[in-house]
């Protein structure tokens, strides 16, 4: 893409740009603890180092949506740059949910422990859903790094992979919990830790379909994958 | 060409979007400025009550386009233009063509404010008044209509016999819109209606078009981007004497079809 006449321009867009970079880096840091903490079951170390890099999310938050302001204000963006722009303020708010979704697996992660029944269910399945997730959230990341709609087209489509593992996960709990009411404390730890990784699974997808109206100028969400595709293709 | 062929051919091409009937269709237009050539075979249509707005670097024939559509260039020799515009289906190219009745129907409003040397009501009646013999009363009732038009009565009422240089540069602008309306065109063009004055009177002026475009057809110059993202319904972008993109304005400005249109508006131009 050409330069912008004003340079200051360019390096504004390009602080945000790297600025969603760092945000998506530090979550994805993140998603990390709380799959460790899930795999590890004396696991504990970790979690104060979460709660303080979701404090900074949270401030990186807010100082990207005041240079996304201060670009509207300053720049009146149009056409590519406005889409950019307003698809960054969108990817900064998915990104800042996602951290919240993940601090709460890594607390919840030390409170399910205790019914040795579950451990497989957490060590094995939510684990797997849990990182099928990072890959949707490295995906999107990377979608929008190289503004690669074919990408994000892809990350819209493994969503319902990851709303099948929920359900799977779901129905297995069921089991136990029928089986022996014990595990039932532990189990609903697990349901909540199981629907955090889902909504993470959505918020990747929410990114993936802003990288396809940044691009493409169309908003597709409330679309399904294979419209999307079809669309991406037309393209 | 007859009347009926011509008519047909201007009903068959669709505006983009496709809303509003053409009030003026260029098509495959050039114009000469002695052996230069200034506009390159361009073909459009101005929408009926829309305003459509023509935008590009200095030099790309923007106002050329603009000065065409009431042939105001036929005041200077060796300028011509080549193809056709009807208006209403009928091709104002052609010889024989009545000028003054043209641009009574077609007017226009310049850059800067150009008010006449006049108070401000004969700066209204003057022109009304070489078009239509008036009675006093009548000719009261059009300056009061003009200048409420023109969003002026209110500042102007007390003050009908003052000069109109007098005024302020936005009044003054507001002064020649009202002087444009007042002898009932059916078109304005405004070539960088607001390029001179503050952003207030330009609020104002912009106020002023969207408003107007209730019962004109209304083009625009403006190298005011933005300008053109507010107050137009359609947009098109012209680069070294040559349309490039066309559209409804809205599309334009989020997600244009080609490039070149995207790097100039968004200040990737050069």
């Amino acid at each position: 893409m050409n330069v912008h006449t004003h340079k200051q321009f360019d390096a504004e867009m390009e602080a945000i740009r790297s600025g969603v970079l760092a945000m998506g880096g530090l979550v994805e840091t993140q998603l990390n603890r709380a799959i460790a903490a899930l795999e590890d079951d004396d696991e504990r170390g970790g979690i104060d180092q979460v709660g303080a890099a979701e404090r900074e999310i949270n401030q990186m938050q807010v100082t990207m949506d005041q240079q996304c302001s201060q670009i509207i204000a300053k720049r009146q963006p149009a056409a590519i740059d406005l889409r950019v722009v307003l698809t960054i303020t969108k990817i900064v708010n998915e990104l800042e949910r996602i951290g919240d979704e993940v601090k709460k697996i890594a607390y919840k992660s030390a409170q399910s422990r205790g019914a040795n029944q579950l451990d497989h269910v957490r060590r094995f399945d939510v684990v797997h859903a849990a990182e099928h997730a990072r890959e949707m959230l490295q995906l999107s990341l990377d979608a929008f790094a190289r503004l690669d709609v074919e990408a994000a087209a892809e990350v819209v489509g493994r969503d319902e992979e990851i709303d099948a593992a929920f359900s799977a996960i779901l129905r297995q709990l069921i089991s136990y919990m029928m089986e022996d009411p014990r595990t039932i404390s532990s189990a609903l730890e697990i349901v909540f830790i199981a629907k955090s990784i889902e909504r993470i699974g959505d918020h990747a997808k929410n990114i993936a379909e802003a990288v396809v109206s940044a691009v493409m100028g169309k908003d597709v969400r409330h679309a399904s994958a294979e419209q999307i595709r079809a669309e991406v293709a037309e393209e | 060409m007859n009347f009926e062929a011509i008519a047909a051919r201007a009903a068959t091409t669709s505006l983009p979007g496709g809303e509003a009937p053409p009030k003026m269709a260029v098509r495959n237009l050039d114009f000469f400025y002695g052996r230069f050539q200034g506009l390159k075979n361009i073909n459009l249509d101005v929408a009926e009550r829309r305003v459509t707005a023509f935008i590009g670097p200095s030099g790309c024939g923007k106002s050329t386009l603009l000065r065409t559509l009431n042939r105001m260039y036929s005041l200077y020799p060796g300028q011509r233009a080549v193809g056709e515009i009807l208006f209403d289906g009928q091709n104002i190219l052609e010889p024989g063509v009545d000028l003054n009745l043209l641009r009574a129907k077609v007017g226009m409003v310049f850059q800067k404010p150009t008010p006449f040397p006049m108070s401000i009501y004969d700066n209204i009646a003057f022109g009304v008044s070489l078009y239509e013999k008036l009675s006093a009363r009548d000719m009261d009732e059009r300056v009061e209509w003009a200048l409420t038009k023109a969003a002026m009565w209110g500042e102007a009422k007390d003050k009908l016999k003052q000069s109109g240089m007098a005024l302020s540069g936005g009044q003054q602008q507001r002064l020649c819109i009202a002087r444009a309306v007042a002898v009932k065109p059916e078109v304005l063009l405004l070539d960088e209606p607001t390029s001179a004055l503050d952003p207030i009177s330009t609020a104002k002026i912009e106020e002023l078009i969207t408003e107007l475009k209730e019962d004109y057809t209304i083009a625009i110059v403006t190298h005011n981007m933005q300008q053109a993202a507010r107050v137009s319904d359609y947009t098109a972008y012209m680069y070294l004497g040559e349309l490039v993109e066309f559209g409804v304005t809205d599309s334009l400005f989020l997600k244009p079809k080609r490039q070149e249109t995207e790097d100039y508006i968004t200040g990737r131009f050069g």
